[in-house]
């Protein structure tokens, strides 16, 4: 594969890419994602910094971020923690305030989406000027590991259920996986008042909304969490409930 | 317009179109033909959007990509993280 590092870059060039990584009890998996997206960042040849915001989590996953800043540098690695449990939402908003980008990733910490797709997602953003550029799990090459039939079954259903009502221009509405330029994650938190799988669809909703062009790159989904039912009753009435209201207001 | 709007919007005029036919409101006389396809069409509608969904997501379950590479590659990977941060001073 061509090296990129020796590109024909406009040096003008000032594209900027923040990783936003909410965290909590991540103290395993931080060292392994943050070591990940090192890789796949530095083989692209982009700019970039990791913004790990850590909700005062109890098993020391702070203190393995400043051995990362050690490690990485703190230009590269950037702690911006809270003292305790707020939201993503929340998160994502403190984590803007602090970002330099002018381009902003959102992931899981979990290791449950990977950086290889880092570059994919890029090209894409620059292929179609997008204001934002969706993971899916449901397109093309995409998928998910560890799920079983109920799960996958609760998945495809409940997004054919959001495609027919709200046909919301993209075919993952509830993944975190996705590359905004910050100025329209900037707007788009104004508007977002949800929590959990609604208030991905949330931006996803407002982002139409606004008239924002999203982009899309199969992505692979690995959940690692094994024998926890992360899909409970609560969360599937609370899917529900902001569909409808979505369909009813927007 | 709210998608809820939208759907009522279509609704309404469908349902129109339907009891115009069907009970022929405005006394165009239309075959008996007509009214006869046009009563059962509502339920007719349901029903196949209802065996439509079903094949959709049913096919869409049967073809949901496993990423099995996906997840060997990671556990690869993070066997070589684990070694090069061990490597470069990380104390787990």
């Amino acid at each position: 594969m061509a090296n990129r590092k020796i590109s024909h870059k406009n040096p003008d060039s000032v594209d900027k890419y923040s990783v936003l990584l909410p965290t909590y009890n991540e103290r395993e998996n931080l060292p392994l994602i943050v070591w990940l997206l090192v890789k796949y960042f530095g083989e692209s040849g982009h700019n970039y910094e990791i913004i790990v915001i850590d909700d005062g989590s109890p098993d020391g996953t702070l203190e393995v971020g400043e051995q990362l800043q050690k490690i990485y540098g703190e230009d590269k690695i950037l702690l911006r923690p809270r003292a305790k449990k707020l939201g993503l939402g929340t998160a994502y908003i403190h984590g803007i305030k602090h970002a330099t980008g002018n381009f902003i990733f959102i992931m899981d910490a979990d290791l449950s989406h990977h950086p290889k797709f880092i570059p994919e997602f890029i090209q894409k953003q620059k292929e179609g000027d997008y204001d934002l550029v969706s993971g899916t799990r449901y397109r093309g090459n995409g998928g998910v590991y560890g799920w079983d039939l109920r799960r996958k079954l609760i998945s495809r259903g409940a997004n054919f259920l959001t495609q027919v009502l709200l046909r919301p221009g993209a075919s993952d509405v509830t993944g975190s996986f996705r590359l905004y330029r910050k100025e329209v994650l900037e707007r788009l938190m104004e508007r977002c008042v949800s929590k959990g799988y609604v208030f991905q669809m949330e931006i996803i909703v407002r982002a139409r909304q606004l008239g924002y062009s999203i982009g899309e790159v199969p992505i692979s989904f690995v959940d690692r969490v094994y024998g926890e039912s992360k899909l409970g009753g609560n969360e599937i009435v609370s899917f529900a409930k902001g569909l409808l209201t979505f369909f009813a207001t927007t | 317009m709210t998608k809820l709007l939208e759907w009522l919007l279509g609704v309404s005029i469908l349902g129109s179109l339907w009891a115009l036919v069907t009970f022929d409101l405005l006394d165009l006389s239309l075959p008996q033909t007509y009214r006869e396809v046009a009563w059962p069409m509502p339920l007719y509608l349901l029903v196949s959007f209802g065996c439509y969904s079903l094949a959709i997501v049913g096919y869409r379950v049967a073809t949901f990509n496993d990423c099995n590479e996906a997840a060997e590659e990671l556990q690869q990977q993070i066997k070589e993280a684990k070694e090069d941060l061990r490597r470069r001073g990380l104390k787990m």
